[in-house]
């Protein structure tokens, strides 16, 4: 069996994070991998914990089962560290992302002694200063996209350019925001 | 031409909808089926296709307009999941008996109680002997693939029976996946235009549909219904066999995976079955002979062909997405046993109850399944043959 690249995404009920695993697994489809995108099943209320999943590979995914063993783990919301063990079977070999203002010493003590890397994202900071508003999914993807290598950052920017031109069809002004938000955040995410 | 595309099973078997451009469509909404007319109605609402949406105040209701339109003779089609399809109950009869060739997709899912929203295949099993076919997809791609071939199966006139594609919801239905999609004009081409030999709205033939039968001929018109179902399993492998002209993707009664040469091998429907095959290639690579056998068609069973292709096993799994509640084991195995009766040789067979209400299946716990099939060839007995996988006791 190729290798598949298996990521596990942490958020609440309204942040995006099922939608942000989407987009992933669009941008990877366009680059010609096979994917999977899928919630955690089960009633989604605004603000409880919520799990998504993403799978990406090279050759066609069989598999239907809930992923235990990510390589990356993105952690949208940060009050879930002391709620939710999000390290769970996360390999050492990979990393995880998590959105705060914090720098990715401080937030190390909070992830169960996980010996892998670790990085931080001030999501909060990033969309308000593109968007005007608190949307964190946008600068997560960014952030998943650099720190998992799922493809060249350029062509990462040009792909959700286009994505955006069809979604935001109807208010293109919200294009630029979302754009400025990839780009500082392929920056910032350390 | 294929169209490369990422859908989940629900906007797949959306999109097969518009592409049939059916005359009728009564829907009322459930999870994890709501999005299917949800997507629909869009495609309605922007004149992509002509259908008249119906939107009625029940399941009960939605398989009522839905014999209604059948029978005046336009084609028609509905969805729904669990405790919608249990609603549908009294009418699926009357649908099947009637000879109406209505399609429904049905996202599976548990019913109640506990209330539970996740998969499992409690509905579609309950309905079993409700006189519908039934079919049943691995993924995206199966239930799309299966629902552009429904309606050449249900309105072919040595059949005349309503059909339901089924998969798994959430974890197909929510799943965004690779898909290959079918031109719009092939899958219309494919389809074709319904043309009823007997109808309501036609006014030179009167008729009566759903009159009353007595003793004198009730059974006449069972037995004849019966024929149909029995006719089903030529015509889908037909229907099949051109299905694979336009797409390149074949199908059958039922799947095998690496069956051939298999020593042990488990039975099961749906999405569990990719996970099997996973599973099933760790344990190759590791030389062990294990197979699987996965079951498209459950209605016509296809009994004959299903013990032909399992009896040079020594064990075999059968895997039951729904509880029994006979003591004695789940709808699959209990059709798969019979089937196996009548032959000679013959493997050993466990069933297992798994899944139940969203119960993850992972690849590991298929490779328990093998590793108990394992243990009943070396022992040369099943031992307790009512299992239950990945269970807290």
């Amino acid at each position: 069996m190729s290798k598949v690249l298996e990521i596990r995404w942490h958020g609440r009920g309204g942040q995006g994070a099922k939608t942000a695993s989407l987009l992933l697994a669009d941008v990877a489809f366009n680059t010609g991998k096979f994917v999977q995108g899928f919630p955690e099943y089960g009633p989604e209320r605004m603000g409880a914990p919520i799990t998504a999943y993403n799978r990406i590979s090279d050759t066609q995914i069989r598999v239907h089962s809930n992923i235990y063993d990510p390589e990356y783990v993105i952690v949208v919301d940060e009050t879930l560290l002391t709620s939710v063990d999000v390290t769970k079977g996360l390999q050492k070999n990979g990393a995880i992302i998590v959105n705060t203002e914090k720098t990715s010493d401080e937030v190390r003590p909070f992830l169960n002694s996980y010996e892998g890397r670790v990085f931080t994202i001030d999501a909060r900071k990033i969309s308000v200063a593109a968007l005007g508003k608190y949307f964190p999914n946008m600068p997560m993807l960014a952030s998943i996209v650099k720190v998992a290598e799922v493809m060249d950052e350029k062509a990462f920017l040009e792909e959700m350019r286009g994505s955006f031109k069809h979604k935001f069809a109807s208010k293109p002004e919200v294009i630029e925001g979302n754009m400025k938000a990839l780009e500082m955040s392929l920056q910032e995410v350390k | 031409m294929s169209i490369r595309e990422r859908l989940s099973g629900n906007e797949a078997v959306a999109i097969a909808m518009r592409q049939i451009n059916p005359d009728v469509m009564p829907a009322f909404p459930i999870t994890p089926s709501t999005e299917i007319p949800q997507y629909f109605s869009s495609f309605v609402a922007n004149g992509l296709v002509d259908t008249e949406f119906v939107t009625v105040e029940s399941e009960h209701s939605a398989m009522s307009a839905a014999i209604g339109a059948e029978a005046a003779g336009a084609r028609t089609l509905t969805a729904t999941s669990s405790c919608g399809l249990a609603l549908m109950w009294e009418e699926l009869y009357v649908a099947a008996s009637n000879r109406l060739p209505i399609a429904l997709a049905l996202v599976n899912r548990a019913l109640s109680g506990p209330i539970n929203i996740n998969a499992d295949h409690s509905d579609s099993m309950g309905a079993r002997d409700s006189g519908w076919i039934q079919i049943y997809s691995e993924n995206n791609q199966e239930a799309y693939d299966n629902f552009v071939q429904a309606y050449r199966i249900a309105e072919h006139a040595d059949v005349r029976l309503p059909i339901m594609i089924c998969q798994d919801g959430f974890i197909t239905s929510h799943a965004v996946e690779n898909i290959n999609l079918l031109e719009d004009d092939i899958v219309k081409n494919f389809v074709g235009e319904y043309e009823p030999e007997n109808y309501l709205l036609n006014n030179k033939t009167s008729m009566a549909v759903g009159p009353y039968a007595t003793p004198a001929f009730y059974m006449e018109a069972k037995r004849a219904q019966s024929q149909g179902m029995n006719n089903a399993k030529q015509v889908i492998l037909d229907v099949a066999k051109e299905f694979k002209t336009i797409s390149g993707r074949e199908y059958g009664l039922f799947e095998e995976y690496k069956l051939d040469d298999a020593e042990t091998a488990i039975v099961i429907l749906s999405s569990a079955a990719g996970t099997a095959k996973d599973a099933i290639d760790k344990l190759r690579s590791e030389g062990k002979k294990v197979g699987l056998l996965k079951i498209r068609v459950f209605r016509p069973f296809p009994a004959e062909e299903i013990a032909q292709a399992l009896k040079n096993c020594k064990a075999i799994a059968v895997m039951d997405r729904s509880e029994g509640f006979n003591s004695q084991g789940g709808p699959v195995c209990a059709e798969v046993k019979s089937g196996l009766y009548n032959i000679d040789e013959k493997p050993l067979v466990v069933n297992y109850v798994y899944g139940l209400g969203g119960r993850d299946v992972k690849v590991e716990s298929i490779e328990e399944v093998y590793a108990a099939l394992d243990k009943i060839v070396a022992d040369k007995t099943v031992g307790e043959g009512y299992r239950y996988l990945s269970i807290r006791e």
